[in-house]
């Protein structure tokens, strides 16, 4: 079971009262772009063993999508934070190096801003 | 105009708690910023209730005020006056980036009560319902089962449950099985 609190209502919500959004972070390309830069937006996603960041919906609570960061293998919550930014909080990024030394993830990685 | 009916028209059942359709009321959704002086005197003059701290209801004497969101509140007046109260909040809040919608008749409300109730409504929400975790005045939206609802606390130990009109009657049913009295559990 895993449990986040939406840190737009400050509840503890379990799954079943959330949607799964995917993968954080995306960066989008629209027109413009070339080929392959689309392609890979649309279709490479993430599959990591360890660190992961996700976008997820208070769906059945206040309706607000939020960012949660979690580990894959061991479903270890280290925390959820606004969906109003494009990269993961400091405090989210300190945390998880403390738990994870050397964690990396897309072009976030321990120690790199 | 034809006669307003509530959803169950007042249906009851009784077993572990008592289930029952809590009849008309007044019902007016409410999104803007929640800090802002007019936000707050509109919310005041309406149903005479503070805006409510986070998770929470403030309820006065003819209305109430629940936080639905940071930024949505829903406003609970008699129903007689919920399309006036509407307009007058719009009114008050008119150059504000607000929004008061009179949704009185696009939800079902029901009152869980009697001892058995955090019970009743624990079996088919997952929330913590221990009276420790969950107190008078306590405001949650959730699910009830597969359909969306919101509840709350009152001081008295009964529940107030707002859902869906359109799933009104499922609540209804959901709760007097939940209810039923040879299916007590024993956890709260």
């Amino acid at each position: 079971m895993l449990i986040l609190e939406c840190p737009y209502c400050g509840v503890k919500a379990e799954e079943t009262e959330l949607a799964a959004g995917g993968e954080a972070h995306l960066k989008r390309y629209g027109p413009g772009s070339s080929d392959d830069e689309f392609h890979d937006y649309l279709f490479m996603r993430e599959n990591p063993k360890g660190v992961h960041f996700e976008r997820w919906r208070h769906a059945n609570g206040c309706g607000k999508w939020f960012h949660a960061a979690r580990c894959t293998m061991t479903l270890e919550v280290f925390g959820t934070y606004t969906a109003q930014t494009s990269v993961p909080t400091q405090e989210i990024m300190d945390k998880i190096a403390a738990k994870r030394p050397g964690w990396t993830w897309r072009e976030f990685a321990d120690g790199k801003k | 105009m034809s006669k307003a009916v509530s959803v169950l028209n007042g249906a009851r059942y009784s077993g572990l708690a008592t289930v029952e359709d809590a009849g008309l009321q007044g019902m007016i959704t409410l999104r803007g910023d929640l800090g802002s002086k007019a936000l707050k005197a509109a919310v005041k003059a309406a149903t005479g209730a503070e805006v409510p701290a986070q998770g929470s209801i403030s309820v006065a004497e003819n209305g109430a005020a629940a936080w639905m969101s940071p930024d949505e509140l829903l406003l609970l007046v008699p129903y007689e006056d919920a399309v006036a109260k509407t307009a007058e909040v719009a009114e008050a809040l008119k150059g504000e980036h607000a929004l008061a919608v009179n949704v009185s008749d696009a939800r079902a409300f029901f009152r869980l009560s009697g001892e058995g109730a955090r019970e009743v409504l624990g079996k088919v929400s997952p929330v913590d319902f221990d009276a420790a975790a969950f107190k008078a005045g306590q405001f949650r939206r959730s699910r009830l089962a597969q359909v969306a609802g919101a509840f709350w606390l009152n001081g008295d130990g009964s529940f107030y449950i707002i859902c869906f009109r359109s799933v009104g009657e499922y609540v209804f049913k959901l709760l007097s099985a939940a209810a039923h009295p040879q299916s007590k559990v024993g956890v709260y």
